[in-house]
């Protein structure tokens, strides 16, 4: 065997400290800044936390594509959901006057709002598009309330990190980190295209994160949860995607 | 008296590096290729421009039953769901390829292997050239000594056409998929013309590496591993 000599020893030995101490450095730090998402362990760990914290770094404010009018879509896919739960079906009934959004947590003000309270909020719209992990996708124009609105009014308390949110419909459950929750984009959705958000398209409330997949865009939002850690929703995975074998971050 | 033992020839490979790399994106591409064909059994219908579902007009499909049942293949039943996984799989395998495919061209350019072995050699960058070296093939007549140690001006094309475009469209195309990187550098899809030939290309240019891969091994086979 060939001696290694004593510089390529020392060489090696200080690239490799420099390596081992890189990445420790680069750990703590994407501990401070949040850049590790909540399924980083498993084995496909690594990966998630490289596009997670990739992303983040690259897409802190950048705006997701908005198309004019005559891209909208014709003829927009609804995914499929569960048949409707009887409570939804009082709530319908109803002209979901009964519906409310339950914002809890850590807020200095929990708040309990119906449609009308969110429709007296700030209305905006967005032309953006849909685009499903399947592969497929759509635009269509949606009609709401920025979510940074109403953390404005329940006030999330300094040390919150995610906003966690649930469906009616029971198990369907997301959440999103504070850059995605304060992100401009981020609407409760009421209206679509022409009119209110159809029941097949998340009627009466859902949430639109338009830089990431459709399956973090939850449909018949009740409740809103403010907190500084996920690990005490679910299995501690940030979402029932990872539970069902899928990425927490959808950005890609 | 013994006769004399015949006289060595050392066989020039290449460095570890070369090596090394080759073969991290080989096992990279795999499984990008595996779990990206199983992704696209959850919707194997393809579109052209920037929108495109069950409701559209595809630009082609592939007629095998899809994962979804909201997918009208003609066939009775549905294949098992295996995207979770395999989106995991396909994302953390590409940046192995990435971050190997960015060692390999960093080094190989400061090494000058690039330049050395992958670039055609002045004298046969001429149709002439290309010409002569197409019907050697035909001829099925063998290499020249000289040629044994260095790459033919086919082979440096091929090799340079996969490493410099093949592989960075389809890093790109696939890039253009993900909305969050499409918020950041829109042009990435528009260029492409929108997300759904973003997906179509995608799909093309994997199977025109695949293409590579296949004839590849073949030739390798032929002339002997």
């Amino acid at each position: 065997m060939t001696p290694i000599s004593r510089r390529k020893l020392v060489t090696t030995g200080l690239a490799a400290t420099a390596g081992i101490a890189g990445l420790a450095a680069a750990d703590r730090l994407a501990r401070r800044y949040g850049l590790i998402p909540p399924d980083s362990g498993g084995a496909y760990g690594p990966g998630e936390t490289l596009t997670y914290a990739a992303q983040r770094l690259l897409t802190r404010h950048s705006l997701a594509r908005e198309f004019p009018r005559s891209l909208i879509s014709a003829s927009p896919f609804a995914n499929e959901t569960e048949p409707p739960s009887d409570e939804f079906k009082r709530l319908q009934a109803g002209g979901f006057a009964g519906w409310r959004l339950t914002v809890d947590g850590l807020v200095a003000h929990p708040l309990s709002l119906s449609l009308s309270d969110l429709h007296s909020l700030p209305i905006r719209s967005q032309i953006t598009e849909v685009a499903c992990e399947e592969g497929w996708s759509y635009i269509a124009e949606w009609i709401g309330t920025p979510l940074a609105e109403i953390l404005r009014l329940a006030q999330p308390l300094a040390q919150v990190r995610y906003i966690v949110y649930f469906s009616i419909q029971s198990g369907w459950w997301d959440s999103l980190d504070m850059a995605d929750a304060l992100h401009p984009q981020t609407y409760l959705t009421l209206g679509m295209n022409d009119g209110d958000l159809p029941v097949s398209f998340g009627g009466p409330l859902r949430m639109r994160v338009p830089r990431q997949l459709g399956y973090k865009n939850i449909k018949y939002l009740v409740r809103l949860t403010a907190t500084d850690s996920l690990k005490r929703f679910g299995k501690g995975l940030g979402s029932a995607s990872p539970e069902a074998g899928y990425a927490w971050y959808a950005g890609i | 008296m013994p006769a004399s033992s015949p006289p060595e020839t050392t066989v020039p490979r290449h460095t570890a590096l070369v090596r090394v790399t080759h073969w991290l994106t080989l096992v990279s591409f795999l499984a990008l290729l595996f779990t990206g064909g199983e992704i696209v059994v959850s919707h194997p219908r393809f579109y052209w421009g920037e929108t495109g579902n069950v409701h559209t007009r595809p630009l082609f499909t592939i007629p095998i039953p899809a994962s979804r049942d909201t997918v009208p293949t003609g066939y009775g039943y549905v294949m098992p769901d295996q995207n979770g996984w395999s989106r995991y799989l396909h994302f953390q395998t590409a940046w192995a390829l990435v971050l190997t495919g960015l060692v390999y061209a960093v080094a190989g350019l400061w090494t000058g292997h690039i330049l050395k072995n992958l670039v055609p050699e002045p004298g046969s960058r001429n149709w002439r050239a290309y010409a002569q070296r197409i019907a050697q093939y035909i001829r099925r007549a063998p290499p020249a000594l000289s040629e044994a140690r260095t790459y033919n001006v086919l082979q440096r094309t091929a090799y340079l056409f996969v490493i410099l475009v093949l592989f960075p469209l389809v890093i790109w195309t696939g890039l253009a998929l993900s909305p969050s990187f499409d918020s950041a550098f829109p042009a990435a899809v528009d260029l492409l013309g929108g997300r759904q030939s973003a997906r179509t290309l995608h799909f093309f240019v994997s199977a025109a590496l695949l293409l590579f891969l296949l004839v590849h091994v073949a030739m390798i086979a032929v002339s002997g591993f």
